[in-house]
């Protein structure tokens, strides 16, 4: 096979560059006026309470975060399963998973009581806590990704591709399934404490990670005038399908395994047909829009169309996504604690009833930053880097995704 | 690459050779081999003083070490002495930061204490002229004691437990002392 | 120098220092003995200000459900009176170090109301899961939250099984001397370590037991002498979320 040529090149000022700029720097204020808002104040004045931890911030974190690790898949199909048409993508892929890590941890961090004490937060380590893993994981992620990209943009080392790439994988499963044991480990909450949430995150990260990239890439080529091939659009559309199919999966299962033990029914009654929000964002959110309307989108015979519908179905998986996460995080502690299995419970705490959480405007202005910051390094990365390829039309990526075609 | 290889094996062999004689050495004194006490220690630099006991405070009127010394080394103590009191349990005038408050107050014009959000708190002079953010006071009264916050649940005399008990010969020597303290 | 001699450097030193530590340990062990065998008036806990905790101690509640009426919440008072927090009127973000709790039968229509506060665990889960290893136990077997290290990342409020965690969402002043609390930190129970470390009982012990219903017992419970050690032997005693196998101190009978 011969070697593909690819030349890649910095993308300039192109359509609307300034006007994104401008978007994404209004954003960004706003998330840095709500963080301080909330750090001179205290947490009182978001909707985070005593029964509710965490809520939208942390929903917005950890959907930045899952989908860092997702988005480097497409490098990870390029260099380690040797997908050729892949390939002139792995250096975007690469930085996009830095730039989404890197907006999740702002909001993560910024969230924090006492974000002051950040330095302590990366020096002291109680290893016994899947949370101070993650932290490792995270800052690793930094680095061996960084790494990855310096052999795939250095000259010569081209040897290293593959094992960088792998150790790329490695490091991402990883780092998802510590994520996901955030939450799986938690044996107190009846809504947690389920080894299922580590590959029901592997399998988010895919879904959520390839959406992500697929709109970030076809928005920058067609902004840039270097348009993404509708073949592999498809192609990488289809992908996500299949991800977004193994999430619906794993949901299936772990709802399954606890609708069937009467220990979890009063949680998944609560989270599935309870009604309230949960119910509605369980099921128009994740299973419909996250989930089947998707899933119908890309895999409906297609022959000669746009690849708008992978856009579109790239978007409500994205949504869905969100709806997920909201669920898993928010319902998880809205769920009361059962200290005392079928009693009923009251005191002056809110002891044994539902928990209200009510988002307020800083929550979601400081997870808003956090997606414009993880933008705003894309758009520099691409400006000072050689990332994209000149030319990804489905000829360049990949000849025999053009022949397809017709 | 091997030669990086032998150095980052040594100071891996040091590191766990040192932290298990470190951990082993915790035991046999009975400290809890938590990192924060059973770490590399703090050592205090040379000073012209010798450290003040507590007894000594009220007739020397002076401090745990000399100024210069605390001026270059309040924190690390500060530091030393709160994982002391945390960790070790030992609540000593001599790891009190509320005993280093109980002395080194400003009072404003009508007497009253002066708190740090005030730039003639004694710690708050410094620390604004030097821009370096205090942390302590997040938490701590950075006033000197009040009969308000001291106040705590008084206890009570023996055979109060006494009477509450479930034993009747106990509840009977309860009443008794009752009576002989009355 | 080479990597060698500065590791053997380094060795040597180390050893030297476990000899030191292990000849002065071995010196105040057998001191020590002699010292203990002194009796001690229940707590148990007269040692001296210097003396740091000792582990061989487990400090524990029982907390009898009988003599706990519905209508008093004196532990709770003390305890806002002893470590200066109190109920604001805002239940979901007011913190709450010990409360009533009231369990209602469905079936029967039979209630209890108990109090409930930081279970001490002997394998607690906020410890576990705590990123900085600020929720810590100390070695007399108390659960505490070291502010100076915690971010406030409340993840030890979503691992705790018995929702004994608050956060503090408001900035503070006037604090107690004995019990510093700040915003953005995260605070429980403490047993009342400053009492507990001076020989007292913890607050909501004392009141209980000096308003005359004695519902609370406080004691250690490696001691087979006390009186928390005695009634654990003698009436059935009851750890709440049991199942979760994490060996609470504190335990209720007649719950």
């Amino acid at each position: 096979m011969a070697k593909q040529r690819i030349t890649y090149s910095q993308i300039g000022t192109g359509t609307g560059f300034y006007s994104v700029l401008a978007l994404l720097g209004a954003f960004i204020a706003a998330g840095a006026a709500a963080f301080l808002y909330v750090e001179h104040h205290g947490h009182i004045v978001t909707g985070m309470t005593n029964q509710i931890v965490w809520g939208i911030p942390h929903v917005f974190a950890i959907f930045l975060i899952v989908a860092a690790s997702g988005a480097l898949n497409v490098a990870s199909i390029g260099s380690v399963f040797n997908k050729t048409a892949y390939k002139p993508l792995s250096r975007m892929s690469g930085v996009l998973a830095m730039a989404l890590l890197a907006g999740g941890l702002a909001v993560l961090l910024l969230d924090l009581g006492r974000p002051d004490r950040m330095i302590v937060a990366i020096t002291t380590y109680n290893f016994k806590s899947i949370f101070a893993w993650n932290i490792i994981l995270y800052s690793g992620f930094m680095a061996i990704v960084g790494a990855y990209l310096y052999v795939q943009m250095a000259k010569g080392l081209d040897k290293y591709k593959k094992p960088m790439g792998i150790a790329a994988f490695i490091w991402r499963l990883a780092l998802t399934t510590g994520t996901g044991s955030i939450f799986g480990w938690l044996v107190a909450r009846q809504g947690y404490d389920a080894a299922i949430m580590a590959p029901l995150f592997i399998a988010m990260s895919l879904s959520f990670g390839m959406a992500c990239f697929i709109l970030v890439v076809k928005y920058t080529g067609k902004a840039t005038e270097r348009p993404l091939g509708t073949q592999m659009t498809w192609r990488m559309g289809r992908l996500m399908g299949v991800m977004a199919a193994a999430v619906l999966y794993f949901t299936t299962v772990r709802h399954l395994g606890n609708l069937y033990a009467a220990e979890h029914a009063d949680v998944e009654q609560f989270i599935l047909f309870g009604g309230n929000v949960y119910s509605k964002l369980f099921w128009i959110g994740q299973v419909l829009i996250g989930g089947i309307v998707p899933l119908a989108l890309v895999f409906t015979p297609h022959r000669g169309e746009s690849s708008s519908r992978v856009t579109l179905a790239a978007l409500l998986i994205i949504l869905g996504g969100f709806a997920q996460l909201y669920v898993i995080i928010v319902g998880g502690q809205a769920f009361p604690l059962i200290m005392f299995p079928g009693m009923e419970v009251s005191s002056s705490f809110q002891d044994g009833v539902v928990g209200t959480y009510v988002p307020s405007l800083p929550e979601f202005a400081l997870g808003l930053g956090g997606v414009a910051i993880a933008m705003l390094i894309t758009v520099f990365a691409t400006m000072t880097f050689k990332l994209l390829p000149k030319d990804i039309s489905d000829a360049a990526l990949d000849p025999h995704l053009a022949a397809k075609a017709k | 690459m091997f030669a990086i290889m032998k150095r980052v094996l040594s100071v891996v062999l040091f590191a766990s050779v040192f932290s298990l004689a470190n951990a082993a050495g915790a035991q046999e004194k009975n400290t809890p081999a938590h990192p924060r006490v059973s770490g590399p220690q703090f050592t205090l630099p040379e000073s012209t003083d010798k450290c003040v006991h507590d007894s000594d405070y009220a007739k020397t009127g002076k401090c745990v070490r000399d100024t210069e010394f605390m001026r270059r080394n309040h924190m690390n103590l500060l530091k030393h002495k709160r994982d002391i009191t945390m960790y070790k349990g030992i609540r000593s005038k001599h790891n009190s930061l509320q005993n280093c408050i109980n002395c080194h107050v400003t009072k404003d014009d009508a007497g009253k204490a002066i708190k740090v959000s005030n730039s003639k708190h004694f710690c708050a002079s410094c620390h604004e002229y030097v821009a370096v953010k205090l942390d302590c006071f997040e938490c701590h009264r950075s006033t000197p004691d009040t009969p308000a916050s001291t106040a705590s649940i008084p206890k009570i005399p023996a055979h109060a437990n006494l009477l509450a008990s479930n034993s009747s010969e106990v509840k009977a020597m309860g009443t008794f002392l009752k009576g002989v303290a009355q | 120098m080479s990597d060698v001699s500065l590791k053997e450097a380094y060795i040597d030193k180390t050893r030297r220092d476990f000899l030191k530590k292990a000849g002065a340990g071995v010196t105040t062990l057998a001191l020590a003995s002699g010292v203990t065998l002194m009796a001690y008036p229940e707590p148990a806990l007269a040692r001296k200000q210097e003396e740091m905790v000792d582990p061989s101690q487990r400090w524990g509640l029982l907390i009898d459900v009988n003599k706990c009426t519905e209508d008093c919440d004196a532990c709770v008072t003390a305890c806002s009176v002893e470590n200066g927090w109190k109920l604001d009127g805002n239940p979901a973000v007011d913190a709450q170090w010990i409360r009533k709790l009231k369990i209602k039968n469905p079936r029967s229509g039979h209630e209890q109301t108990f109090p409930v506060m930081c279970q001490h665990c002997a394998k607690p889960p906020c410890v576990d899961v705590c990123p900085t290893g600020a929720s810590f136990k100390r070695a007399d077997g108390i659960v505490l939250v070291d502010k100076h290290i915690c971010i406030g990342c409340r993840y030890c409020m979503m691992a705790c099984p018995y929702k004994a965690r608050s956060f503090v969402h408001e900035p503070l002043e006037e604090q107690k001397s004995h019990a510093p609390r700040g915003k953005g930190t995260v605070e429980s129970c403490t047993l009342c370590v400053h009492r507990v470390d001076r020989g007292d009982k913890p607050a909501c012990v004392e009141k209980c037991a000096s308003d005359g219903h004695g519902a609370l017992i406080f004691g250690d419970l490696n001691d087979d002498n006390s009186e928390i050690s005695k009634r654990i032997a003698t009436y059935a005693t009851k750890q709440i979320r049991a199942d979760l196998g994490l060996d609470t101190g504190v335990r209720y009978q007649n719950l």
